[in-house]
């Protein structure tokens, strides 16, 4: 009882040190973005970024736009779409290369020379081998993660302990008990880990694709936040570009806490150390 | 040991096994590497694990210990020579033969039971009679309030027993245990070897144990075998007839043990002192020299 207590303590001190850092960060924004001179210096370039104020102002014009929303949820079906196609793939891939000497060897080599092309690399390519926009712009999402959670799981699954597929061995398991009950949840931190990191990159990569492609080609509604946020800057609203990048921060935080949440469930050994 | 003898007063599952068990280990040798970077670790080696014995091996560490028992438990195969039980070449790891490693080889991810259970689900033998024997098990070692508990939550005498107990409930013919209590501290370590030795005495299946620790090697062992150093040999075997089931208490008040372990001693500094010198013939006389003066 006084654990938690004192647990609640140690959370609400910490809650309250954030929103006191927050306040703070928006009053600086709010003052120096009214003054062109600090101090006796000038620095015009901060006069220019609009204050919070008119930001959130701005914002409020935007929560009953439809528009505004359609860019969230296109931004989220893409970012999904791309990382659930990465780890359909990429946790079979790197797990398979991880047991099977053959599959190593053919396969590595040819992932280790794509790996390093960054995935905007691929925009110009895949819009061009893509039947549709949407597509082109899931396939490169989806590389933004599929390296990332590759290599984790493959380096994960190798550095398992020996002993612990030894002792499984002399207790009469078989190669598919061992896989399924010694390999996969011995990997299994490293794929939340991969994945953790890969739907980071993920939401990354999704707003640059936007950006470059023109965000589906629906004119300026519809066209995801990456595409929000340049067609912003195109209009001259400066207000909306600084939504869309906070809206993006969000987004991004929310998929992150969702791993994290998702992974702790699936890995409660780890909470005890 | 009272909570020993309480947990013995307890009715019991019947544990006791007729197996007799031995391994034969017939002029192994080991070669890793090859041309130049070639290193013997295990030359010309022939010993008997006897069944129904508890064998203790101890040699100076580093002397190619657990590089016999990955040939023993089948993980790895002899440059030369060949291993046999019950007369049958070992070719491959078996549930016959079960490994207890130096360090925990508990899966993380499983609770205790969930441990102790694993190899019974992984042969598809989990039914009533595994369940009862995984919590007679857990009540023997003590563990049934950390049942559902995960290893890191186990202290590490604690780790050990559930260790032994994941083993124990495969009934292997053959327990083979490499320097299992090794990093214990000495009060765990001294309550480890009764708890072992209680469940050893329980079935008196064939045991194997490796160690460097004299005390735990005189206090367990029905047969001693003494390793040279690299490449190991087998140097010596002591017959250590002590009664059982023996005290922690009495064992080393004991003449016999005593003597034993002075023998032992003798023989383990002769072998500790070829290592230290390496390859240094004077390092070697001198150290020869000295340690006669010493006596």
């Amino acid at each position: 009882m006084r654990k938690t207590n004192l647990k609640e303590g140690i959370l609400s001190r910490a809650f309250l040190r954030g929103v006191i850092a927050i306040t703070i960060f928006l009053l600086v924004w709010e003052v120096g973005s009214c003054f062109e001179v600090w101090f006796g210096y000038r620095v015009p370039w901060i006069g220019l970024i609009p204050p919070p104020t008119a930001v959130f102002i701005s914002w409020g014009g935007l929560i009953g736009d439809l528009s505004y929303w359609q860019s969230w949820y296109l931004s989220f079906m893409r970012v999904l779409t791309g990382f659930f196609a990465a780890m359909i793939i990429g946790i079979p891939f790197g797990l398979f290369m991880a047991v099977n000497r053959t599959f190593h060897g053919i396969s590595f080599p040819i992932f280790e020379i794509l790996r390093p092309i960054p995935p905007l690399a691929w925009v110009p390519a895949s819009i061009i081998f893509w039947p549709t926009q949407e597509l082109s712009i899931a396939f490169v999402t989806f590389l933004g993660a599929f390296y990332t959670i590759v290599i984790n799981v493959l380096g994960g699954a190798k550095s398992i302990n020996k002993q612990y597929l030894q002792a499984a061995q002399s207790m009469g398991a078989s190669q598919w008990d061992i896989f399924r009950r010694v390999v996969l949840p011995a990997t299994l931190p490293s794929i939340v880990v991969g994945s953790a990191v890969g739907m980071g990159i993920t939401w990354e990569v999704v707003v640059a694709a936007e950006m470059i492609s023109g965000g589906g080609g629906s004119g300026g509604a519809g066209g995801g936040l990456g595409f929000f946020i340049w067609n912003s800057y195109v209009g001259g609203s400066y207000e909306q570009i600084i939504v869309g990048m906070i809206s993006i921060g969000i987004a991004g935080y929310f998929s992150s806490e969702m791993l994290r949440k998702l992974g702790g469930l699936l890995t409660p050994w780890l909470k005890t150390r | 040991m009272d909570t020993i003898n309480q947990l013995d007063a307890k009715p019991k599952v019947e544990l006791r096994l007729q197996n007799s068990s031995e391994i034969v280990v017939n002029n192994v040798s080991k070669v890793y590497g090859g041309g130049p970077f070639a290193k013997e670790v295990i030359k010309d080696c022939s010993f008997t694990i006897e069944s129904n014995k508890l064998t203790v091996m101890i040699g100076p560490s580093g002397c190619g210990k657990s590089t016999l028992i990955q040939l023993i438990a089948g993980f790895e195969t002899p440059t030369s020579g060949e291993i046999t039980m019950n007369g049958k070449l070992i070719t491959g790891p078996g549930k016959d033969r079960l490994v207890l490693f130096q360090e925990s080889a508990l899966f993380p991810w499983m609770t205790t039971y969930e441990n102790i259970m694993y190899g019974p689900k992984a042969r598809g033998e989990a039914g009533q009679e595994a369940t009862e024997r995984a919590d007679f098990l857990l009540a023997k070692v003590g563990l049934e309030l950390f049942r559902d508990k995960y290893p890191a939550q186990l202290s590490g005498g604690m780790q050990r027993r559930a260790e032994l107990a994941r083993a124990m409930i495969n009934k292997p013919e053959i327990m083979i245990l490499d320097e299992p209590f090794r990093g214990l501290d000495n009060m765990s370590k001294e309550l480890m070897w009764e708890y072992y030795a209680s469940l050893y005495e329980e079935d008196r299946n064939t045991n194997f144990f490796i160690t460097t620790d004299i005390d735990e090697a005189i206090f367990l062992a029905d047969r001693l075998i003494i390793m040279t150093n690299l490449p190991t040999q087998l140097r010596h075997v002591i017959e250590i007839d002590i009664p059982r089931p023996r005290k922690i208490e009495d064992i080393f008040a004991d003449q016999r043990a005593n003597d034993i372990k002075r023998e032992v001693i003798t023989l383990l500094h002769e072998e500790a002192m070829k290592s230290f010198s390496g390859g240094s013939k004077a390092a070697a006389d001198f150290l020869e020299a000295y340690s006669k003066r010493a006596e």
